[in-house]
């Protein structure tokens, strides 16, 4: 019970953790110092396909997943990393090739990739996020919607570099 | 007469309109064919969560005390069968989340109560099948029966209510209440906690 609790506060606390640092870290460079990586998520890795290609829009569109990616420690923007995200929309499951595409994130370390609305499943709307490149280890998050009827769904992601 | 036929009307009231209310669902056009059976044999499991201490209860009007035990014996023989169907559809759908589930490693807290409630509701049904192999005295054997059966009300009850999607929400709660409801009158009614002689 407490475990998808702690997941989806650890999210928001992290989230928030993020924008408060960022925003500190604008201010005082030095306090940025500690940003922890953020820790891979229970079940988030669930029907991941490696190499999800990237595309403009997974399938109709119409629900946007957005998000930032930041390097531990210093809390730098990562510009050019590649997001892969998958979820149970109306248009398809979790396990169908065509439910999963990627992204890169901008200068400013933040993507957004337009999906279709994503449906509950197995009990809740989710969504799944990877990153899986070179250069920091690999976090699989798993956010869930605060109500079904939502066009967006926000993850944030802190990376350990190698 | 009259109370026998509201009763009978209420019971099948209570077990066909949370099937019907689920059977609306906007997202079972975004679902699978497989994926829909797993979701409606949970629900059906729970609607024979509410037969199974009525029939043990023998509030049923119209049932012999042996008739009631029969029909306890075939409800809980389908709740097995509903609750296979149920994890087995949920495989297929997604072998990772019912491996994640099984394993008590779950993204979602209902799934282990889900899990808990399978394995008490498994091994529940063991005890009736086995009732007379156990060679338990009738009173100690009951209690048994009945303590995996409480575990399994209450984990399904608390499985289903934290689940999105499957079922229609009023009708998923007031199904709910009615089972424990239930549950709560037989153990009531049986004083399942004496096991002394009499």
């Amino acid at each position: 019970m407490t475990d998808a609790l702690l997941s989806r506060r650890s999210l928001i606390t992290q989230g928030a953790a993020v924008v408060a640092t960022g925003t500190s870290g604008l201010l005082l460079p030095a306090r940025a110092s500690g940003l922890v990586p953020t820790p891979s998520m229970r079940g988030g890795s669930n029907n991941y396909r490696p190499g999800a290609p990237i595309v403009d829009q997974i399938g109709g569109g119409g629900f946007w997943m957005t998000g930032t990616v930041r390097r531990a420690g210093d809390g730098a923007p990562l510009p050019g990393q590649r997001i892969q995200i998958w979820a149970h929309t109306t248009e398809g499951h979790e396990r169908d090739p065509h439910s999963h595409g990627a992204t890169l994130t901008n200068a400013k370390g933040e993507f957004r990739l337009e999906m279709p609305q994503i449906v509950p499943a197995f009990g809740q709307p989710h969504g799944h996020l990877a990153y899986d490149s070179e250069e920091f280890e690999t976090v699989f998050l798993r956010p869930v919607m605060s109500s079904a009827k939502d066009k967006t769904l926000a993850a944030h992601f802190v990376l350990q570099p190698l | 007469m009259v109370r026998s036929i509201v009763i009978w009307a209420v019971l099948g009231t209570a077990v066909t309109v949370p099937i019907i209310a689920s059977a609306f669902s906007p997202y079972l056009a975004w679902r699978d064919p497989i994926y829909i059976l797993a979701g409606f044999a949970g629900i059906i499991g729970m609607c024979l969560l509410l037969m199974q201490p009525l029939l043990a209860g023998r509030w049923l009007p119209g049932l012999s005390p042996v008739t009631s035990r029969h029909w306890h014996r075939w409800c809980g023989l389908a709740l097995i069968a509903a609750i296979v169907t149920h994890v087995t559809g949920l495989w297929i759908t997604s072998p990772p989340d019912v491996v994640d589930a099984l394993l008590f490693v779950s993204a979602t807290p209902f799934s282990a109560w889900g899990v808990i409630a399978m394995w008490t509701g498994f091994a529940a049904a063991l005890m009736g099948v086995l009732r007379q192999r156990l060679r338990l005295r009738f009173l100690v054997w009951r209690l048994g029966h009945v303590t995996l059966a409480i575990a399994t009300i209450l984990g399904s009850v608390a499985h289903a209510l934290l689940i999105e999607g499957t079922m229609e929400i009023i009708t998923k709660i007031a199904l709910c209440g009615l089972v424990i409801l239930a549950s709560v009158g037989t153990l009531a009614r049986l004083r399942v906690w004496e096991v002394r002689r009499r």
